[in-house]
């Protein structure tokens, strides 16, 4: 499901990843050996290229010297022709060991370049757009600074970010319902953000979903609007338990909504033991000194390590 | 449904290996699926029902093991039972807990012909 480069959609495609060094696997080995299994003992010089690697995976097949493979002979196994034995191979591995991979090659990026990664995380319409556009709008003097969009569809946040004069590349995930780190590696690759710079990635509109994709990046901002209920953190306690600092936003609406901003605080300190909360209105720019000074401490630290 | 990218990361594992052991097909996939982790059992086994269709693994049960969820808890100084990720301890009412057993999401084994 690559919806940078479009490269099939919810398939398992070959797919060459170049941009990323050590991707432990190819794509490219799920052609050989599969439909022809009786066959190699008929075609001794049937050639068999290894793309695949053995080193993650104990062979459980032997081969031979003039380069034949034997499936079904090695001890304990009976190879009866014409039948099918079946056998159990151990696996063992993350389910997302796939996207962690990629994540730890965009951190690597991050570090090479000395920027700051943030992934901002909230449900849709909590203002994530408006708080980085006013973000930009205050650091773009001071900071090289690059935005990644995820959206389902359209490209019209990347659109008001680039407005602000500073790059953007929108994601589009269609059907998906977060960013994986597989694309935002690609949008890396496009964006191609200069030495130093703060990189802020707003995730899909999804509070359930983006917590679980490590995109890479230093610090995951959960964005949570007064407008909203305070017992957000409870009901769905993946992302706050994730992220570095809850930013309840749209605070200009606190005389007009029954919003509890300190049991809002103490739920997400529930879940996310020493959270930070802060207040802000994206829209009129109130709590915006704090804000930034967490960025700026997290952006010194990044350049610093 | 966060279930179908984790389902397509589980097809491509299972088929990656698979394919490396020369298999025709894969016949079973397990996993293994903690109480406390974000995946819903089946949300999971639809998703891949859906997205095993046309690999190796076209056909294939999903075996979900499920691994209860266990916590330690600093105040008891023991370790004990919880359903849900950010449950109070059930002894004491303390929170947050240490999890210890239960957030485990990992593809197994195969078992392949």
């Amino acid at each position: 499901m690559c919806t940078v480069c479009g490269c099939g959609t919810a398939t398992i495609e070959p797919h060459h990843h170049d941009h990323e060094p050590d991707h432990g696997y190819s794509h490219d080995h799920h052609h050989h050996n599969h439909y022809h299994h009786h066959d190699h003992h008929h075609h001794p010089h049937h050639a068999h290229s290894h793309a695949h690697p053995h080193d993650k995976a104990p062979a459980q097949h032997v081969t031979s010297a003039e380069g034949r493979i034997d499936f079904g002979v090695g001890p304990a196994r009976a190879h009866a022709p014409g039948m099918s034995p079946t056998r159990m191979v151990q696996i063992e591995q993350d389910i997302l060991s796939h996207n962690n991979h990629f994540a730890e090659a965009n951190r690597r990026f991050f570090a090479e370049r000395r920027i700051l990664a943030l992934n901002f995380v909230s449900s849709p319409g909590s203002g994530k757009t408006t708080l980085l556009v006013k973000t930009i709008e205050m650091l773009k003097a001071r900071y090289p600074l690059a935005v990644i969009e995820g959206d389902q569809q359209t490209s019209f946040d990347a659109e008001r970010i680039r407005a602000t004069g500073v790059p953007a590349i929108q994601i589009n995930t269609g059907k998906g319902c977060h960013l994986d780190a597989h694309q935002v590696g690609h949008a890396l690759e496009a964006l191609d953000p200069p030495e130093g710079a703060i990189l802020l990635i707003e995730n899909v509109g999804n509070l359930v979903c983006p917590a679980a994709f490590d995109l890479g990046e230093h610090a995951k901002v959960a964005l949570l609007s007064v407008t909203e209920g305070e017992d957000k953190p409870l009901k769905y306690p993946d992302i706050f338990a994730v992220s570095d600092v809850m930013v309840l936003n749209k605070i200009d609406l606190l005389p007009y909504v029954p919003f509890d901003v300190a049991q809002a605080s103490d739920y997400a300190a529930r879940v996310r033991p020493g959270i930070e909360t802060l207040l802000v209105s994206a829209r009129t720019g109130e709590g915006f000194d704090r804000w930034l000074a967490w960025i700026e401490r997290r952006y010194a630290a990044c350049v610093a390590s | 449904m966060h279930e179908m990218a984790l389902a397509e990361s589980v097809v491509r594992l299972a088929e990656e290996r698979a394919a490396a052991e020369g298999a025709r097909r894969i016949r079973a996939v397990i996993v293994e699926i903690g109480a406390l982790s974000c995946v819903e059992p089946e949300a999971l086994t639809f998703c891949f029902d859906a997205v095993s269709r046309g690999t190796l693994a076209e056909g294939a049960e999903l075996r979900i093991e499920r691994i209860e969820g266990a916590a330690y808890c600093s105040r008891c100084e023991r370790t004990v039972a919880i359903t849900a990720r950010y449950d109070p301890c059930p002894e004491c009412g303390a929170y947050p807990l240490q999890p210890t057993a239960g957030t485990e999401m990992r593809v197994q084994a195969i078992e392949i012909e």
